[in-house]
């Protein structure tokens, strides 16, 4: 290993953990791929964006004060017509294009993670517990698994957003409208977790150190979340990265067809439907930056989780 | 080989009834399909006798019993917007939907295997680059977003193609209709072709590069061109026949996902398909459309997966063999 062969190089000098970051091998193979370096700044510039919309945004968009109807459907600056204090135009209640595309990112992102963690909470453990404990519970959560895998997630994700309206009805639905996309895409993704972390475990419940573990009489939690659990991260990682991308998409085309948030509060999906209605009248701004935006966002989160996977093979090193 | 082909039958049979499950639950457990049926100035009374009617005083598993046969013989009742038979909607919606599914799938095929062909004999020439780079953005698109930038080409900007509906259709049998047989039908079915179909095009496209390259590489091919073989018998008579193999699963299996993907490219081009008719479902909280829907897909999806698992055992001795074993 070179960390190994690094460290050996200096003698006696203690080495910071900034100092074996930059030595270890996922450095050499980020540094080495501009694709990556790029398409990790991206991701890292849209996120922070999205943290900071308050301070960043131009315009409050969800300031009815603010508004004004006269300066609705205003193209981009560089157009004929732009206005110089609405960069990429304003939709049709006068919003700010460019403020509500940081606004919705922000939605769209918090969704997403959301989902993606909400996934791992119930795929990881469902995962470790098949793996490690196999028998009758191995057999229904993968059953349960398998069903489930027959259905794309997209579909899954309709059925709990109209079976939540059906029982929260359509006046108390638009309140709870957040933790039902999260349920709902996050319910969709876990099959995958599950599957990959059950079969590390497989692997893993056989060496030698969970072995010793059992043998100094540690509960099964304790060898499970302690001592298995570090040693599977890494694919779930690359999952999550690219569950991240796909998470975003999932709650962009639920706000597309019109079983996501609400346009009071809207998505890069919503901003897209809502600019859609405006395509024919050759208004093609309110649709065009909010979808260029969430293309930018999945293709370089999708980037980062490709390098990401190949970075952790020990296959391909 | 009969051993596997009854493990494989059981296997779709206990996905079709878990899914059966999930529609009965739906229909007992979400809202009160008696508020759903009648109106506000219906009394107690009258409700109270239609509840006993339907059967919905029954015990849970006599009413379960009545739903499995009556979706065994798909009956989910009443629609609760249109107040029509589900079954019958469902007839008129299934042509669109089926002939969308169907010519995005053969689009995938026929554009996906020569472009994976191409890149995996040529990798470094630059029209592979360019196609994988295209790709690359092709999955990372959303369908819907693919669907608006195609309308906004092709229909907006140049006025070339229809943006919405099936355009003249023709029934040619009951309530079979079709929009191949008009030029406004034929017109009206190449953008949202080309959206639902673009993504299983990439997908085919990847995975018969990645079989070439592999191909390519093992010792027969390598024999094969020391036999003299001409280029073309070499890529096409024996290493892209091998290549089919995984390409007929994964085609198969993406059927499935196909119809389901349907959703979203109707919604867009207004395609008057099934998947409309879920999404509208999902809106309105229609439970009878919305089980129809779910068990129709199920159906779909076991038999594709079954005749794809068949198949395979057919082109591929070594299953063959393992399925015996099992």
């Amino acid at each position: 290993m070179s960390e190994g062969t690094a460290s050996s190089r200096m003698p006696g000098a203690a080495k910071s953990a900034l100092r074996r970051f930059l030595d270890s091998d996922m450095f050499y193979s980020f540094i080495g791929s501009p694709v990556t370096i790029v398409s990790a700044i991206v991701t890292l510039l849209l996120i922070g964006a999205a943290l900071a919309a308050p301070l960043i945004a131009p315009h409050n968009p969800f300031d009815p004060a603010s508004l004004s109807i006269s300066d609705s459907l205003l193209p981009p600056v560089w157009s004929h017509d732009g206005v110089s204090d609405y960069l990429l135009g304003t939709d049709d209640q006068g919003r700010d294009v460019l403020s509500t595309i940081i606004y919705g990112m922000r939605i769209s992102l918090s969704v997403g993670f959301a989902s993606v963690v909400l996934a791992m909470a119930i795929g990881v453990p469902l995962g470790l517990i098949a793996g490690y404990f196999g028998g009758t519970a191995d057999a229904l959560i993968m059953r349960v698994a398998d069903v489930q895998l027959t259905f794309p997630a997209i579909l899954t994700a309709l059925l709990i957003d109209g079976i939540a309206r059906g029982i929260a009805g359509p006046q108390a639905y638009n309140d709870v409208v957040f933790p039902v996309l999260v349920i709902s895409i996050g319910l969709s993704f876990w099959v995958q977790y599950a599957r990959t972390v059950r079969g590390s475990v497989l692997v893993e419940a056989n060496k030698e150190y969970v072995l010793a573990a059992r043998l100094i009489g540690l509960r099964p939690v304790a060898i499970l979340f302690r001592h298995i659990l570090p040693n599977v991260l890494g694919p779930v990682l690359v999952i999550a990265t690219i569950n991240l991308a796909l998470a975003v998409i999932t709650e962009a085309t639920l706000s597309f067809l019109g079983v996501g948030v609400p346009p009071t509060q809207p998505s890069l999906g919503t901003l897209i439907r809502i600019g859609n209605d405006y395509l024919f009248s050759g208004e093609w701004w309110i649709t065009a930056f909010p979808g260029i935006t969430l293309a930018v966002l999945v293709l370089a989160v999708n980037l980062l989780g490709d390098w990401l996977r190949d970075a952790l093979n020990p296959k391909l090193r | 080989m009969l051993a596997f082909a009854i493990r494989r039958v059981l296997q779709a049979l206990g996905v079709i009834v878990a899914v059966a499950l999930i529609s009965f639950a739906m229909f007992r457990f979400v809202g009160d399909p008696i508020n759903q049926l009648v109106g506000q100035d219906t009394t107690p009374a009258q409700r109270a006798e239609l509840r006993k009617d339907l059967g919905l005083d029954d015990p849970v598993v006599i009413q379960l019993g009545h739903f499995l046969v009556k979706a065994a013989h798909f009956d989910f009742g009443i629609s609760y917007q249109f107040k029509r038979p589900v079954s019958q909607i469902m007839a008129e919606r299934l042509p669109a939907t089926l002939e969308l599914s169907i010519l995005s799938a053969i689009f995938a095929l026929v554009v996906g295997v020569p472009m994976g062909v191409y890149t995996g004999l040529y990798p470094s020439r630059w029209l592979s680059r360019l196609f994988l780079s295209v790709s690359l953005v092709g999955v990372s698109l959303p369908t819907f977003l693919i669907g608006i930038l195609l309308i906004f080409i092709f229909s907006v900007d140049l006025g070339w193609l229809p943006s919405f509906g099936r355009g003249d259709v023709v029934t040619v049998w009951g309530d079979w209709t079709t929009g191949l047989l008009t030029m406004s039908g034929l017109k009206s079915l190449i953008l949202p072709t080309i959206t639902l179909g673009l993504f299983q095009m990439t997908l085919i496209m990847r995975l018969v590069r990645g079989e070439m390259l592999e191909v390519l590489r093992t010792d027969y091919i390598k024999f094969a061109r020391a036999r003299g073989l001409t280029r073309r018998a070499i890529n096409f008579g024996h290493a892209l026949k091998s290549t089919l193999v995984p390409v007929i699963t994964i085609t198969g299996l993406q059927l499935g996902s196909i119809v389901a993907f349907s959703i979203i490219t109707e919604t867009v081009f207004q395609w008057p398909g099934m998947g409309l008719l879920f999404l509208q479902a999902v809106q309105q909280v229609d439970i009878p459309i919305m089980a129809a829907y779910l068990m129709l897909v199920a159906v779909i999806f076991t038999v594709v997966n079954f005749a794809v698992d068949m198949l395979y055992v057919v082109v591929d001795p070594r299953v063959r063999i393992r399925g015996a074993q099992a």
